[in-house]
Parts: structure tokens; sequence; C-alpha cells
């Protein structure tokens, strides 16, 4: 094994050399890397709800054919998994996720999470997406956001906005809330809703005027629910 | 070497387009524009499209509606409007959908020829609202080719109280209700919400607020349907 790759090196310093024709510097010519680059960036998240613990925040990388959702289009069984129970793991098992990474509790009001995620060339595409658990089926995240060509220290900033998956019908009751308001169901594969993601409308509460809700006025929110900073430190 | 004739008609082709580049204007802008509802349960009547001199407005924020703007915004019919800016040498598109936008649908992209003007403006009503409308509002147009997205909110206009009934037909200006629900959702029997509009100028809207009762109640909308949070419409724009 260690012959074969000598062999290579040797070759490959050999056209390498070749060329550089007519050269007769003696510099020293260094093989190309055989390992692909890649790249870090640090994540931070910050739940920024009144009464909205956020599932387990997950992190991707991945190439730029990979959406994990798209406004008018009906969920995926992975999106649907994640925006009606918070988990994650379906999609972070995707066959186009190159590299992925979760928190391993929910994130709670006004708490921070950072963790560290990997790019190549390849996969130079970052997502995040979590739920926000007392609801029926919103979520939160950055879609497909592309981080090729960025320095070393480079930053961005984001309010995310909440989504609704459209998967399942918002009825607010107890049984269908998974979070901790009501602890009831998480995912069900029915589709009773109008099965296709949009702009979430906000939860209406038993506090104005929705009679059933298992939600009072603190569990409401507005378009925006979190803000993430990403940095390249790598 | 054999050169096929494709390459020889392909080479006259740029070389025209390269002179006819030349004495097009530098200000010249051709716009391509698509619309998305954001929504899950609010549709949007026809848009008007309109690309205008600096200083002209389909409506302003803290500005008493115009009477185009009030018969848009309470009946979805822009044609009023459609006049109003054709006369101060807008260019105008209306009804690029070729009726209603449904939720989560989008308007596929058109072209506007913007020509010299500097500013984009568009509007549509929300249905079902008593007088919400989207609506941008002189947009400087980039000189820079590129897409641009612009997130866009809904505004009251601030020309009818919001009792959130459906009354068919009530899509004039000075007729109180809702004109239509194509949603389908709404219920009945409602005893109306307000007959109070405290805020007559174009302001942001407040929202539907809708009840869960189907009959009766305070207002005929769903509140787990009709409901929406700002924007509600994305606008892709592409500055060729």
């Amino acid at each position: 094994m260690q012959l074969i790759k000598s062999i290579f090196v040797m070759t490959l310093l050999t056209s390498l050399l070749s060329a550089c024709g007519s050269d007769k510097s003696t510099n020293v010519v260094e093989p190309e890397p055989m390992t692909p680059v890649t790249y870090t960036y640090e994540v931070t998240l910050l739940n920024n709800t009144h009464n909205q613990p956020l599932s387990p925040i997950t992190v991707l990388s991945h190439d730029g054919d990979y959406m994990p959702w798209q406004l008018g289009m009906s969920a995926s069984l992975a999106l649907e998994h994640l925006a009606e129970s918070g988990d994650s793991s379906m999609m972070a098992s995707d066959a186009a996720v190159y590299k992925s990474v979760s928190d391993t509790a929910p994130l709670m009001p006004g708490a921070t999470y950072t963790v560290m995620i990997e790019t190549n060339d390849e996969n130079n595409y970052l997502s995040i997406i979590s739920m926000l658990v007392n609801t029926n089926d919103a979520f939160t995240g950055l879609k497909q956001y592309d981080v090729a060509g960025w320095a070393l220290g480079d930053s961005a900033t984001f309010n995310l906005f909440v989504y609704d998956s459209g998967s399942e019908l918002n009825s607010e009751l107890a049984q269908t809330l998974p979070g901790p308001v009501a602890g009831g169901e998480g995912f069900n594969s029915e589709r009773d809703d109008v099965d296709f993601v949009a702009r979430h409308a906000g939860v209406v509460t038993m506090d104005d005027g929705l009679t059933q809700s298992a939600l009072d006025q603190s569990h409401r929110f507005e378009s925006i629910v979190a803000k993430a900073v990403i940095k390249r430190v790598k | 070497m054999k050169t096929p004739i494709i390459n020889k008609q392909l080479k006259c082709l740029s070389v025209i387009m390269a002179c006819s580049g030349m004495i097009v204007p530098v200000s010249a802008a051709d716009l391509s524009i698509e619309i998305t509802n954001l929504t899950q349960g609010i549709f949007f009547t026809p848009f008007i499209v309109a690309s205008h001199e600096t200083n002209q407005h389909l409506f302003q924020s803290g500005m008493a509606a115009s009477p185009s703007l009030q018969m848009m915004a309470e009946g979805g019919d822009v044609s009023g409007l459609a006049t109003d800016m054709t006369a101060l040498g807008a260019m105008v598109i209306t009804n690029p959908n070729m009726g209603l936008l449904a939720p989560g649908q989008s308007v596929a992209a058109f072209s506007l020829d913007s020509g010299a003007h500097t500013h984009l403006s568009l509007t549509a009503m929300l249905l079902p609202t008593n007088d919400a409308f989207a609506g941008l509002d002189a947009w400087p147009i980039p000189t820079t080719p590129g897409t641009y997205h612009i997130l866009v909110n809904a505004y009251d206009a601030g020309t009818e109280a919001n009792n959130e009934l459906i009354v068919p037909g009530a899509g004039g200006p000075g007729a109180l209700g809702i004109p239509a629900d194509p949603t389908m959702k709404a219920g009945t029997g409602g005893s109306g919400l307000t007959s109070i509009d405290h805020n007559t100028t174009v302001h942001i809207h407040r929202g539907n607020l809708g009840d869960d009762m189907i009959d009766g109640g305070k207002s005929d909308l769903d509140n787990t349907v009709h409901r929406w949070l700002n924007p509600v419409i994305k606008v892709t724009i592409t500055v060729q």
C-alpha cells in the first residue's frame, strides 16, 4: 500500500515537473492535497419568542439541489415529521445532506444555541430548522443559504420567519400540541390542512377567540421568531 | 474548414444585438416580475403593476386613499388606478394572473418595459377583507442588473370599517361588507365586529380577527383560516 502511494506521488511529481517545460528552477513541487477542502461555520440561534420552546435546533450542510421546504409546495414527509413533532432525524438522514448537527434538548425562549458545522466545495449551502412545539405544525428556519466564497471571519445575521407546514389543521386542541403546554400527539400521517407550505398566520389562542384552544396569550408570536448568526471560523 | 450555416447566422445576430444595444438609452430597464402569495388562507384580486416617475404613487401610508384606491381596496377594481397612472405617463400592467391569485400560488413571471421610469408600484386587494390591500409604494428600480426580492405588507385603506361581514356584491365604495369569500370558509350571521374606522388614512392592517362560530358571533370570518401575519406577498424582480 505504502509502495503504491509512493509510486503515485512520484508519477504526480514527474507530470507536474514536466508540465513546467523549460523552467529549470529548483522549486519544490508540492502534490495537490488528496482530501477535499472543508470549511467550518459557527451557527448561533436565539429563540426570540415569548413562550414557544423550539424543538432541538438542527443545522444542515448540503448541495444546491436540496430544499428542506418550498413555499406553495406540499411538505415532504421529513418536513411533516419535523413540523408536527419536532423530530428532525428523517431530514438529517436525507442522502442529499452532507453534514447535520442537532441540539440535544429544546431551546427555551430567550436561550441561545451555538454549534459548528462543516461544509466543502460541493456542499456549500446551510439550512437551519426547528419546530415551535406549542403549535400544530409551525416551524422556523433558514433555507439553502449559500456560503460559497466566504472569507474566514465573514458573518451574517438573520431574522428567521415562522412557517406553517400545511400538513395539520391548526385546531390548537390539547391532544394535537406536542409541546409542554399540552403534551399531545406529535406526528400524524393524516394531511387534514391545505397541504402546502406558507407563512404562518399566528396562533389564535383561547384568549383571542378560539374557545377550544389549549393555548393562551403567552403563546402568540409575530412573523419573526428567531435570530441566527452564521460565521466562518475555519 | 466548413462553417455550419447556423453559426454564421448566430454571428450576424450577435452583431445586430451588439449594435442595437448601443442605441438603447442607458436608463432603459426590462423588468421580469413574479408575485407569490405567502398566505394559506387569503386570495388576491387582480394586481395592478406600474412603473412611473418619482413623486407618483398608487397609495401612500399616512395619506387618505384616493377614490381609485378605495375602489381597488374595497372591491378589487383596478380600472380607476390604471386610468390615473396612465394619465401620469406610467407604464401599467393589470391582471397579469388573469384572475384571482390563490393562497400559496404565484403569478407566473411577466415582463414590464419600464423605459426611463425610476420607480415601481403594485397593489391588489386581499379577500376576504373589508378594505385590505397588499401594496408596494414607489420602489426605486435598481440600475444594476440582478434579481431582487421584496416582501410586501398588507395595508388598511382606512375607507371602510372592518365589520368582517360577508355581503355579496358589497364591493362598491360606500357599500359596507366583504364582497366575496373565495376561500368558501367564512360563516354567516355575524353581528358585525365594528362600525368605526379609527384611522382613516392608509396604514398597516391590524389583521382579520375572525371568530370560532360558523353561525353568529361578531365576525363571519374564521379565526383559524382568515388571519395573516405580514408580509403577505413576495415580489421577485429581475432587472435585465
